[in-house]
């Protein structure tokens, strides 16, 4: 049985850890066991948070939310790989990416609270770009963000998140086609999730995804998105040929979006409920807890303090995000531009007299 | 002052804001070797290099995308679409990303980018080729919005628009590429938001912008001959736009013209005859009068074309007709 979902199946993932947790590959990535238990410590905190999210949704504190329950270790993996002074460009479905990142949970869910225009963190210093709603929009704006990285002499690398419904978009395949003719400092990290609201991913594309990279000249892996150790293994090469001055790579992590699109959407009306069954089969954490535990990284005391510790963290957020008030009605105006043209002043009277 | 052409006042507005800021560069298609589309980047690629004067693929969404994020760590791009036509298809990352980023993040991120694009008629290459869209760039909240019309403002409101914290979209003019003008020496910027009064005059305003300018010029001094003492506004910034100039003259002759050569339907001549008639109802003897290109494409043909695009007798008969 493939521990993959089939869409757009063919070539088998690289892969470290069976979806039972037992090692299939070399398991040393490079990580201290301090570094392996933290990468369980967050995909814990990341999906306690993720389902405290959608219960905050549906109990009217946040307007829409995008869910990324069977991500984590996609997320997680390729996150906690990143060095300072990366930069990331997410889609809508990166808080467990953010999280890594250190953006502050209640900030940067003022997106979905409706508190602020937009993110509230501030992607400077998190080094966590806008989250970005148009479909794929963020590429060419990460290969931008890589050429000034480039040209400021730095050895930083941006890392842009997308979906496998973004590689349908003209934005893929310009930005992928500029890295590559520009080799910029870049990794393309698709999560191909299997499904983009309700295209599955074989109605999406009909190739493979990352056999698209040899076609920008550059290196495409498939990585069983679900394994953390593989995930994390193959964006820190990815990193490594950035920093050299190689160029791109295009990561392609198979993955299974649990949940539905977002809130607003209803997956039963368009998906098997055993496909979901049969999906969570390949749990990211499962496999990851279980494989700490043979090998003695971790122990029980650690997992129950991890869960322990995702439930407070949930509930903290909780009351973070409903304590935010909502802002002022005359903000409509503010940072339009970087100062308010002499037309803003009529208009401003006429919307708040 | 030295006499220049549009296109090499183009080129030295660029260079200018080169030499003194090592953060701006250029990036497009063909603006390197080939000096543009246009010609309008000649002697950049030999003076400042390929790493600031980059040419690339052709994607359009690219080029525009890629400024934003390079904007980002810092930079002042200036990126090129060689037709203006061509930003239909960066309308994602212009309208969603570029003009919103400012304003999503409540201000965190500011975006000091310029793209700048050759508009409008006169070249006969067609519909899709010859548009004038600057109507479309107005109606986006966050941009800003030149249309130079002399070499002097071709220098002087690029190097303007490179020093804006805001992105602006400039809007260069092909028929002017050739055209010349006297453009001063030394550094040379205009600040954004200001019309010009071109001509003085007593009767009625004309308000042009672009390629508009030299006609309704041509057509006040037809109009001269028919008695009739016409002052020629130029618009030269859609955003923010300068009503008080237009304002005070308008409450001097009483009548109003635009002469617009974008479609009709919401050019830009709509949004400043609105602010008139509302503002300034008791100071006018007679309806604003648009005088535009129809709503229709361009079409390619030589006759077509110059028929559709308003001319100087079309200016002169449209004033001498509303004034009776």
């Amino acid at each position: 049985m493939s521990d993959v979902p089939e869409h757009g199946a063919g070539t088998e993932p690289v892969r470290i850890l069976a979806p039972d947790g037992s090692p299939v590959g070399d398991a040393d990535v490079g990580l201290s066991p301090e570094e392996l238990r933290a990468l369980l410590r967050w995909m814990v905190l990341a999906r306690r948070l993720d389902r405290e999210c959608i219960a905050l949704q549906r109990q009217g504190e946040l307007t829409v939310y995008p869910g990324f329950e069977g991500q984590e270790a996609a997320q997680v993996g390729s996150a906690f790989a990143l060095g300072q002074l990366d930069f990331v460009w997410p889609t809508f479905r990166e808080l467990a990416a953010a999280l890594v990142r250190g953006v502050d949970a209640v900030q940067y869910l003022q997106y979905h609270r409706g508190t602020w225009h937009g993110g509230p963190y501030d992607p400077r210093a998190t080094r966590f770009g806008p989250i970005c709603i148009p479909i794929a929009t963020q590429l060419p704006h990460a290969a931008g963000y890589a050429l000034g990285q480039r040209l400021d002499g730095t050895n930083a690398v941006t890392i842009a998140y997308f979906g496998d419904g973004s590689t349908s978009e003209g934005d893929f395949h310009e930005a992928a086609n500029l890295a590559g003719v520009w080799r910029l400092p870049m990794v393309l990290f698709c999560q191909n999730n299997g499904w983009a609201i309700s295209l599955p991913s074989s109605e999406q594309t009909a190739g493979e995804i990352w056999r698209r990279a040899e076609g920008y000249g550059f290196p495409g892996v498939r990585v069983d998105g679900n394994d953390v150790l593989a995930v994390h293994r193959a964006t820190e090469r990815a990193l490594e040929r950035a920093r050299r001055g190689d160029g791109p790579t295009l990561i392609e992590a198979m993955t299974y979006r649990i949940g539905a699109h977002s809130t607003a959407d209803d997956a039963s009306r368009y998906r098997d409920d055993a496909e979901v069954e049969h999906a969570r089969v390949t749990d990211p954490i499962m496999r990851f807890r279980n494989w700490l535990l043979a090998t003695g990284i971790a122990d029980d005391r650690f997992v129950m303090a991890c869960d322990e510790e995702a439930e407070t963290y949930a509930l903290e957020v909780r009351a973070g995000v409903i304590a935010t008030p909502a802002p002022p009605a005359d903000w409509m105006f503010d940072w339009v531009y970087a100062a308010p043209p002499s037309s803003f002043e009529r208009q401003r009277a006429e919307a708040l007299g | 002052m030295a006499e220049l052409t549009y296109r090499q006042a183009v080129a030295e507005g660029i260079a200018q804001e080169m030499e003194r800021d090592p953060l701006v560069f250029l990036l497009g298609e063909d603006v390197a070797d080939a000096g543009g589309a246009f010609k309008a980047t000649v002697g950049l690629l030999e003076r400042f290099g390929p790493e600031r004067v980059r040419d690339t693929p052709i994607s359009e969404e690219a080029i525009v995308g890629a400024a934003m994020g390079a904007a980002m760590t810092g930079l002042r791009p200036i990126a090129e679409i060689m037709f203006s036509d061509f930003l239909a298809t960066c309308w994602d990352l212009i309208a969603n990303q570029i003009a919103k980023t400012r304003y999503m993040t409540n201000g965190q991120i500011s975006l000091p980018l310029v793209i700048r694009t050759a508009n409008g008629a006169g070249s006969r290459f067609g519909a899709q080729h010859s548009q004038s869209l600057e109507s479309w760039a107005m109606a986006v909240p966050g941009l800003k919005v030149v249309a130079p019309a002399t070499p002097a403002d071709a220098k002087g409101l690029l190097a303007g628009a490179i020093r804006e914290p805001d992105p602006v979209i400039v809007f260069e003019h092909k028929s002017l590429y050739a055209s010349k003008g006297e453009v001063p020496e030394g550094e040379h910027v205009e600040e954004l938001g200001r019309a010009l009064v071109r001509r003085a005059g007593e009767d009625v305003t004309i308000v042009a912008l672009a390629a508009m300018v030299p006609r309704a010029l041509d057509a006040a001094e037809r109009l001269r001959e028919e008695g009739v003492d016409a002052e020629v506004i130029d618009v030269r910034s859609l955003v923010p736009l300068d009503m008080s100039t237009i304002a005070s003259s308008v409450a001097k002759t009483s009548r109003m013209f635009t002469v617009e050569e974008n479609p009709r339907l919401c050019g830009w001549g709509a949004e400043i005859a609105s602010i008139v008639a509302e503002g300034l109802f008791d100071d006018l003897d007679g309806p604003i009068v648009r005088i535009t290109t129809p709503h229709v494409p361009l079409p390619a043909a030589d006759e077509l074309e110059d028929a559709t695009v308003p001319s100087v007798e079309r200016i002169v008969r449209a004033v001498l007709a509303a004034i009776g």
